[in-house]
């Protein structure tokens, strides 16, 4: 009785990986199906480098949307990288422990607040504030980068925060009996001994910030554009996709799929870098 | 095991399948235009409460999915908002149920009340940028736009006609966060169903011709498009009848009450 209950659970674990396993897959499949022969048929360098998007004329290159994806990703790993690490750092180094108990929970809530909420809060709060100070629609490439840059602190910060603990204490102290600063301490033994899992945390941000659709596409104005300043509106991979998606048939779905495969790759590009970043630091341990 | 799977799917697959037949309902499936889609609730709402025997089901997607799953048969009934109708829906009996004005807006802010036809193509064109040269003050004009593929900017742009949109026009993906965007920037302009015209926005005379039900009715207002339902084959049974309520002069007053404009 008690063998049949441990196969059965056994069994039924197994399926419920390969759920999560197979959805990958058919998911993966699905879109490379639906998106490659697209990419093939219209041409390679078509597709990447021409500007001209143009679907009811059947001009299909999405150059602008990935220079836009990138601007608007580094914008906000611009903003969101040195606060997300500085941040970890002073609640690692300079807060007590039983404060950054409460403290860190509190920065992970930020990942909880709906991506919506955050669009709302850009489209009423910081586009006016963009288009009255610095001139310009506001709904911009800033726009889009400062909303993103708050949205990847909680990743940035509680992995760098994970990984800045796991320096072993006994480094720190050697440092401090040497008659180093706290400071001294952090940028010459923390930072270096942590530094693989702090650039893994900036990783996933980008992750995170590549694939932010809802509050891109409320913030960032969605022109098709390649932009010449800040203030410039942009669209990026994702908010082509979901904006055009209910409308578009045929050659034009076709080619909103193949702009998924283009961001799928990207994606599974940062994560695998981000995944063998993370296993050398194992390993180094 | 896997048998045993086999068995447990097949039998939930038929409970699923008798509960949906078990009541004896026949059901219809509305799908497009998200103009009309709030007025199909509306109306699918009123016609149940009279017809028991009949389950309508109304789901957005915009007017192109309207007319493929017309098409498919995915839906029973599609719905469009288009100046002429593709080619895609040449097997597709169209009905005309309702007309839509599509009203040009700006910031009550905006000084500038009316445009002609030239200049609102000039303006969605990036020929003229600034507010001062159509009478307003000396700021840049910030043109909204719709996705591609949207009735509405479809229908904007078969009636203007040379439409070639600006590339840094900002893109909205429907009338209401266009409202939103336009009522939030004084120097913007965009355009969106009649029905959606409130206080946060003004709505521009276009060559004079105010935007008003009268004026579309009459047809001096040249921004309407209609509103069809599309049916594959011809019209029959329970889909032909929910198409005769809409058209019924109870149906037409909903319409009508709700913001939208009668077909006749």
């Amino acid at each position: 009785m008690k063998l049949i209950g441990e196969k059965g659970v056994k069994r039924i674990l197994m399926l419920t990986a390969f759920s999560a396993i197979s959805a990958l897959l058919l998911i993966a499949l699905f879109i490379l199906n639906e998106g490659l022969p697209f990419i093939f048929k219209y041409g390679v360098k078509d597709f990447l480098f021409s500007s001209d998007w143009n679907p009811h004329l059947g001009k299909y290159g999405i150059y602008p949307m990935i220079v836009a994806s990138l601007w608007v990703t580094f914008g906000a790993l611009v903003i969101g990288a040195p606060l997300g690490v500085a941040g970890a750092f002073f609640l690692t180094e300079y807060v007590p422990k039983s404060i950054m108990r409460i403290i860190k929970p509190t920065i992970e809530l930020l990942a909880a607040i709906p991506s919506v909420v955050y669009g709302f809060i850009g489209v009423m709060v910081l586009a006016p504030l963009i288009r009255n100070n610095f001139g310009g629609p506001g709904l911009s490439l800033l726009a889009a980068s400062i909303i993103l840059g708050i949205m990847i602190l909680p990743t940035v910060i509680s992995i760098s925060i994970d990984s800045i603990m796991a320096v072993p204490q006994s480094y720190r102290e050697g440092s401090l009996a040497l008659g180093a600063t706290t400071w001294q301490t952090i940028h010459m033994v923390t930072v270096k001994a942590s530094k693989s899992g702090i650039i893994a945390s900036i990783i996933l941000g980008m992750g995170r910030a590549i694939g932010e659709t809802m509050a891109v596409i409320m913030v960032a104005g969605n022109s098709v554009n390649i932009p010449h300043s800040p203030l410039d509106s942009v669209r990026t991979l994702t908010a082509n996709i979901a904006l055009e998606m209910s409308y578009a048939t045929g050659l034009h779905r076709q080619a909103l799929f193949a702009t998924g495969v283009v961001l799928f790759i990207g994606i599974i590009i940062l994560n695998s870098i981000a995944s063998v970043v993370l296993r050398k630091r194992a390993v180094k341990k | 095991m896997f048998k045993k799977i086999l068995v447990f799917s097949s039998a939930l697959l038929l409970i699923a399948i008798m509960w949906g037949c078990g009541k004896g309902k026949t059901s219809i499936t509305l799908a497009g235009s998200t103009a009309f889609q709030p007025f199909a609730e509306k109306l699918a709402d009123q016609y149940m409460a009279t017809n028991n025997n009949v389950v309508i089901t109304v789901q957005g997607g915009g007017s192109a999915v309207g007319i493929q799953s017309a098409n498919s048969g995915a839906a029973q009934i599609g719905m469009a908002d288009l100046v002429t109708l593709p080619k895609e829906a040449k097997d597709l009996t169209a009905t005309v149920v309702a007309k839509d004005g599509v009203a040009i807006v700006v910031n009550p802010l905006n000084k500038v009340t009316d445009l002609s036809t030239d200049q609102v193509r000039d303006i969605f064109n990036g020929k003229i940028t600034n507010w001062k040269e159509v009478g307003g003050i000396d700021a840049p004009i910030t043109v909204v736009s719709r996705e591609a593929g949207s009735g509405t900017r479809s229908s904007f742009e078969q009636i203007v006609t040379g439409i070639n949109l600006k590339k840094d026009a900002l893109i909205q993906d429907s009338n209401g966060t266009i409202r939103e965007t336009v009522a939030n920037d004084a120097n913007s302009i965009g355009y969106v169903s009649h029905g959606l015209i409130n206080e946060k926005i003004k709505a521009l005379k276009i060559d004079d011709q105010e935007c008003t039900v009268e004026n579309i009715v009459s047809g001096k207002y040249k921004l309407v498009r209609p509103i069809f339902l599309l049916v594959k084959g011809s019209l029959e049974g329970e889909t032909k009848n929910f198409i005769d309520y809409i058209l019924s002069d109870e149906g037409q007053k909903t319409i009508k009450a709700e913001g939208l404009l009668p077909a006749k």
